[in-house]
């Protein structure tokens, strides 16, 4: 039986300061989250929380590597209130260019901690602020995931155009 | 990325009018009840045009590094580079002629709580060509941890019909550890 099945899906038609999905079934064993994504920050790029279950306390970790202007560098954050490393291009940057981003998240229903992995591009043809981040996260929470939201760090806005979905993948 | 979504959307059914042949299929999955020392994937049918492998757990002893094997080679047929970010420093290594793919992070804990998670693409699996595999290590314990990139090359030009997973010295794989092995079709 097939698996990798569209649980929801959103395109904005115009701007929305959060995305969320909310009533996530239990029925699948893994998660992944895609998105194409811009804000409008007055920047070139723009970083996002993602949070599980509404939940802003300090039960998410992140060990980060990050290629970005010719260097790259690996930061690790702990006890933090979401993961904020999903990249979105912003305002400056080159129209029409969207950042991407891939979170997966496998045993999502589970009773213990919840590693997750996160790979984010935002490349708009510029020398200094195109960035690839792929990390490392920890979710501390024994609870299941049930709804995850997507919000501007920086209180901007994703702009219409910006696009989310998310896949369940059953192991059976 | 519009159009990846949409690349992505022909990945499973229950479009409606735009309905697609299936993919992603799982082959198998392994939870253990108890420690082992590997678990293996075998008879793996030529049906698909690549797998993907998804191991999330953890080690009964920390320090040992997550690896495989393919079709029981243990021989110094494989090679890899790698590219890691520990939290301080970010590098990148490379080993040649080594006798197993690399996948996982030898900072793995030994907590019943906090798995650690490698993900595994494995193209082109039963063509006649050399075999690579691109991995993805995380690694976090909230004050530790690694991640890891790998692109592995398997130099065999057999089809991969057997996948072992195994710790790179002493270690076990803790009971709750999941292994699971899907099939992705180019069409």
């Amino acid at each position: 039986m097939a698996t990798y099945t569209l649980i929801s899906s959103n395109v904005l038609s115009g701007s929305a300061a959060s995305v969320t999905f909310s009533s996530i079934p239990s029925t699948y064993t893994d998660l992944v989250l895609k998105a194409s994504a811009r804000t409008d920050r007055a920047d070139y790029e723009d970083y996002c929380y993602v949070r599980f279950n509404g939940d802003s306390s300090a039960l998410y970790s992140l060990t980060d590597l990050k290629g970005q202007a010719g260097s790259a560098s690996s930061t690790r954050f702990s006890s933090v209130t979401g993961d904020f490393f999903f990249y979105a291009t912003a305002s400056t940057a080159t129209s029409n260019t969207f950042g991407s981003e891939e979170i997966y998240i496998p045993s999502y229903t589970v009773s213990q901690s919840k590693p997750f992995s996160l790979f984010t591009v935002s490349e708009n043809n510029s020398s200094t602020n195109s960035t690839i981040d792929v990390n490392a996260g920890l979710y501390r929470s024994n609870t299941a995931i049930s709804s995850i939201t997507i919000q501007s760090y920086n209180s901007a806005n994703f702009v219409s155009g910006s696009s989310f979905a998310l896949y369940g993948i059953s192991k059976n | 990325m519009l159009i990846l979504l949409l690349e992505h959307l022909s990945h499973y059914t229950g479009l409606g009018e735009n309905k697609v042949a299936a993919t992603y299929e799982p082959i198998a999955t392994t939870t253990l009840g108890s420690a082992a020392s590997s678990i293996t994937f075998s008879s793996i049918a030529s049906t698909w045009t690549d797998l993907r492998l998804v191991l999330v757990g953890t080690n009964v002893s920390s320090g040992y590094m997550w690896i495989l094997r393919l079709n029981s080679d243990s021989s110094s047929n494989y090679s890899n580079t790698r590219l890691y970010g520990t939290g301080a420093s970010a590098g990148s290594g490379r080993s040649t002629s080594v006798t197993s793919a690399w996948i996982g992070d030898s900072n793995l804990n030994n907590s019943t709580t906090i798995p650690n998670l490698s993900t595994i693409d494995i193209f082109s699996y039963a063509g006649s060509t050399y075999k690579t595999l691109l991995s993805t290590s995380s690694t976090d314990l909230n004050g530790s941890g690694n991640v890891i990139g790998f692109v592995n090359l398997w130099r065999s030009t057999s089809a991969i019909t057997t996948i072992t997973l195994l710790n790179d010295g002493a270690s076990n794989f803790a009971a709750g550890t999941t292994a699971t092995l899907y099939g992705l079709k180019s069409a």
